[in-house]
């Protein structure tokens, strides 16, 4: 007897097969598909007629976790999520338990945690831009995005001893004071960091054959991006101008000049420019904040047992894959009540299906990867 | 009964010398094809900024040793229900296709197995008996997505087969013969080399062949082991070796081609003109170079028997030179290698040898820098590129070739003048079917201003 | 003495292939032994110094046809083919017919054996011309008209092929 809460109908499975059609599955262990995503894919011939995302494969039970730890317990666990960009999901949470607190982090601690997430945007981009030219076949360019990225985690493991989940905040500041050389090694890995994207355009944004490969594939109509709930560069691609650090800045982003990248068709190579351009403004919000990190505490008095007013707020950040939310209820003890998390890859791999109909089956890798999802967010 | 021996070791006699080529070659190949791997493997590295292989052997030298030793010793696995025939034969078939189709290429002056007057054509058709490898392999693994991925490589293979032929005709229609020795005698007797008589043949000729290996940007058959599983998947240990060897042994073929007709084959650049004979003396001031770096580079290496390999690295650099020396010294210092002695016949094999798989060597290496620089086609971008643009103008290039020749034989034109302005046409159509075609895939996108017109929503 | 042994080689696997391609269950190994059937031909063409026929043999016929061939065998669903009843009733039929058919062929060999060239007024190989050459001359000249004509069907069938397979979809 089929369960129903759960819907029968299915993009894949829900009519009788046409004489041509096949269903292909790209299994949860994949090369390609950036962790443990299943993809059902319905095709006609070559072409795909209909495709699902069967999610879950990673799913960890963060946000029941958040019921049965205390905040500064649950702060580490936020960093699982995103695990490309641990940083930003740190801020994110960070921030909305002190607007739960009605406290808010000192001056210098606000700088200190733009820089750092600035820093995790380009990392985290680079690792997008990596994978997704060797998901099209272009061997070269992950190995110097790798290298950019190794002299990013250098600065955070010696700022916070780690390099990919960093707790690197804490709720009402930071922990640790920025170390000797703090700014001079960020300057130094922002100085020559805008060669190294000309170089990656080089490679790639003028080749013919990557125009071939990401010309008007994945396309996703401003209309449509707004009505899935689409945020990030795959909202920016699709030409509408809507960036959270702008929109509602947070931590120091109102301190700092920088522009926002949109694109115009909402196709693959448009969303490629909007990160590679995010990247240049990226470091351009670095260059700016290290230059004058203002002197002062860098935490909060908000003491050590965190016990909120009961209530519940709402935070979003803008993190490299896009609105990354918070909404945490609390009711009065040190353990909240309901933490839900907006993963930003979940709700942007809804409009997939949208976008891989009436492409052919080489495309669907692409279209994964221009989405820039991790499964660790998607599922939690 | 000593009549008939002696008859038959008679008949027998011609058969020796290319015997002993025969046994030379295919014991020489799969070293020279698994070297080309960690060349590959080097070349890749340095461009993605990282070493390679440095364990195995210093610098990785030994490294295709460990990976034959490796692979002969695994577990040869054969699916359920695959067909044993097929399966035993197909990569049997990639390799001897690919091995045999040497038998007609010529290294140097009287140095190849077999001096046929169909040569070129004999090598070009052996070497597509390689589609059967592919196709038998894929049927046999019994899978449905590796037949699929075998038809499409195959398809692949035969569309590119015919741009290839048609360059290679544009360029025999200067050469005028079809023997391998014939058609480098003819660039010699011309001073010049056929690329510069046919460049656009040579390009052709140069993407066909790319894809006829299936390298890269064309090797989305093999590479897209993402949804349709390559050919080669159920394979493992030395069949898997084979199919590989016969890869790398076919990039040797298709590279050997065009050396012999677009690049001159065995002869050195400007062959004729005696102000360059300087340039005799590159071949061992190359190998001397080698060993020099090989010596400096010993006494760096962490252990000593790797120390050891190095230095011995270095001596056989060294020897080579000295080989390739030998006759130049002769007949420069000693005066005793007149021409047509042994001693000049001894040089022009060398030599030509030398020259031969230098420019072998660079065509090869246009291939790895192409692999690791460009993202690869989608299969139908693939075939567009094959059949709406190569095909036609290979097409174009025959006819514009055949046009030149005939300006100058009938109407006596110069024939510099008359090839340099048929070439001049077959790159502006190609230009202009380039220009239409891409005009085409892209309809109507509109390559829009970046920072957006977008909406503030 | 050696002629002798290379013909009897190439004719002896052309005999068995043919036999082998006949008697196979199995379609893709009947295409196998048709193309050493093929191959074997090409050798005998070889060894009688008509080169061009020799390599044409190899790329068209082994290289284009038996790869057709192939393609439409591994396409069709043969699993249904190899468990078929085989006609097997009437063999009394067929080795009747076989055998007439085999006498026929050799009394109009032996009667006509004497009409047929052969190697001793043929002018040796080695003062022709190479094959390819005399193919390429008397076909662009005296067989101009028929060689036209062929490629024009040549042609229509590509272009049939194409039409064909576009309108499917």
């Amino acid at each position: 007897m089929a369960d129903p809460r759960i819907p029968a109908a299915s993009n894949v499975e829900t009519t009788v097969l046409g004489a041509d059609e096949i269903i292909l599955n790209m299994g949860p262990q994949h090369p390609s598909t950036h962790g443990v995503l299943r993809v059902k894919l319905r095709l006609d011939g070559e072409k795909v007629v209909g495709s699902e995302c069967v999610i879950g494969y990673l799913h960890r039970g963060v946000e029941k976790i958040a019921e049965h730890r205390t905040y500064q317990q649950f702060a580490p666990y936020v960093d699982r999520m995103d695990y490309v960009a641990a940083v930003s999901n740190g801020l994110g949470y960070c921030e909305a338990v002190e607007k739960l607190l009605a406290a808010e982090a000192p001056p210098r601690a606000r700088v200190v945690r733009t820089i750092l997430t600035e820093l995790q945007r380009i990392a985290s981009h680079l690792i997008w831009l990596g994978t997704h030219a060797l998901d099209i076949g272009a061997l070269t360019p992950l190995f110097y995005c790798f290298r950019e990225r190794e002299e990013i985690l250098k600065i955070f493991e010696h700022y916070c001893g780690a390099r990919l989940t960093t707790h690197a905040f804490r709720i009402g500041g930071l922990q640790y004071e920025t170390y000797d050389g703090f700014e001079k090694d960020v300057a130094r890995f922002c100085e020559p960091f805008d060669k190294r994207v000309d170089d990656y355009e080089a490679l790639l944004t003028s080749n013919r054959i990557w125009l071939a490969r990401t010309k008007g594939i994945g396309v996703l109509s401003a209309k449509d991006a707004i009505d899935y709930g689409a945020t990030g560069p795959v909202l920016r691609g699709s030409g509408v101008k809507w960036d959270i650090r702008k929109a509602m800045p947070y931590a120091a982003y109102s301190d700092y000049e920088f522009e926002i990248p949109t694109g115009e068709n909402g196709d693959t190579f448009d969303r490629y420019m909007v990160r590679l351009e995010e990247m240049r403004q990226s470091r351009r919000i670095c260059l700016q904040a290290v230059e004058k990190i203002p002197a002062g505490p860098i935490m909060a008095r908000i003491g050590k047992v965190l016990k909120p007013p009961p209530g519940e707020v709402y935070h979003s950040i803008e993190a490299p894959k896009g609105e990354l939310g918070y909404y945490i209820v609390s009711d009065g003890t040190t353990q909240p009540y309901r933490v839900r998390i907006r993963p930003p890859s979940l709700i942007n791999l809804e409009a997939f299906d949208k976008m891989v109909r009436g492409h052919l089956v080489a495309d669907v890798v692409a279209i994964i990867g221009t989405l820039d999802i991790v499964l660790g967010e998607v599922d939690r | 009964m000593t009549q008939m021996l002696q008859t038959s070791l008679a008949d027998l006699k011609p058969f020796l010398l290319p015997l002993i080529f025969a046994v030379a070659i295919v014991a020489v190949l799969p070293l020279i094809a698994g070297y080309m791997t960690l060349l590959e493997r080097k070349v890749m590295a340095h461009m993605q900024v990282r070493l390679g292989p440095m364990r195995v052997g210093p610098h990785g030298l030994l490294q295709p040793i460990a990976d034959a030793v490796k692979l002969l010793l695994k577990e040869d696995i054969v699916p359920e229900n695959a067909d044993r025939l097929v399966f035993w034969l197909a990569p049997v078939l990639s390799m001897t296709a690919a091995m045999l189709a040497m038998a007609a290429l010529a290294f140097g002056p009287g140095f190849q197995i077999a001096d046929l007057n169909i040569g070129l054509l004999f090598v070009v058709g052996i070497g597509s008996m390689g589609i059967f490898g592919i196709v038998l392999g894929g049927w046999a693994s019994n899978s449905h997505y590796s037949l699929l991925g075998a038809l499409r490589s195959a398809a692949q293979l035969v569309s590119y087969e015919t741009a290839a032929g048609m360059a290679i005709v544009g360029a025999l229609l200067l050469a005028g013969t079809l023997s391998t020795q014939g058609i480098v005698k003819i660039q010699d007797a011309y001073g010049v080399w056929l690329i510069i008589a046919a460049p656009v043949g040579f390009f052709i000729y140069l993407i066909a062949s790319i894809a006829e290996t299936n390298r890269a940007p064309f090797d989305l058959p093999e590479a897209e082991s993402e949804l349709v599983a390559g050919y080669m998947t159920e394979y493992s240990g030395f069949r898997w070796a084979l199919y590989f060897l016969a890869e790398y042994t076919n990039m040797v073929v298709v590279a050997s081609i065009a050396t012999t007709l677009f690049l001159g084959g065995w002869l050195r650049p400007f062959a004729e003109t005696h102000a360059f004979d300087f340039l005799d003396w590159l071949p061992p001031v190359l190998m001397l170079s080698l060993a020099g770096y090989s010596l400096y580079r010993a006494p760096k290496q962490p252990v000593l028997i790797q120390k050891l390999v190095m230095v011995a690295v270095a001596g056989m650099f060294v020897a080579l030179a000295v080989v390739l020396a030998g006759p130049l010294v002769a007949t420069h210092f000693l005066g005793i290698g007149a021409a047509g002695s042994l001693i000049a016949s001894w040089k022009g094999a060398l030599h030509g040898g030398f020259w031969f798989l230098l420019k072998v060597f660079l065509y090869i290496y246009l291939f790895l820098w192409l692999r690791f620089t460009f993202p690869r086609y989608r299969f139908d971008q693939l075939m567009r590129l094959g059949w709406q643009f190569l095909i036609p103008i290979s097409i174009v290039n025959v006819m514009a070739i055949g046009l030149g020749l005939a300006l100058h034989r009938q109407w006596g034109w110069p024939r510099g003048l008359s090839l340099i302005l048929m070439n001049l046409i077959t790159v502006a159509i190609a230009a202009a079917l380039a220009r239409t075609g891409e005009s085409k895939e892209k309809g109507e996108a509109i390559v829009g201003e970046f920072w957006g017109s977008g909406r503030d929503a | 003495m050696l002629d002798r042994i290379v013909f009897d080689f190439f004719a002896g696997i052309a005999i068995v292939s043919a036999i082998l391609v006949v008697t196979r269950r199995n379609a893709v190994h009947s295409a196998i032994f048709l193309i050493t059937a093929l191959l074997a031909t090409a050798g005998i063409f070889l060894q009688l110094h008509a080169e061009f026929l020799f390599i044409v043999q190899i790329i068209l016929y082994v290289g284009g046809i038996m790869v057709l061939f192939i393609f439409v065998i591994m396409l069709v669903n043969l699993d249904v083919a190899l468990h078929q009843l085989q006609f097997r009733r009437q063999w009394w039929l067929g080795l009747l017919l076989a055998l007439a058919l085999g006498a026929e062929a050799t009394a109009a060999i032996s009667i006509g054996r004497s009409g047929l060239p052969d190697s001793s007024t043929a002018p040796p190989a080695s003062v022709l011309d190479p094959n390819t050459e005399l193919v390429g001359r008397v076909l662009f000249t005296g067989y101009l008209l028929p060689l036209e004509i062929a490629s024009v069907l040549l042609l229509v069938a590509m272009v049939g092929a194409v039409v064909m397979a576009k309108r499917r979809t």
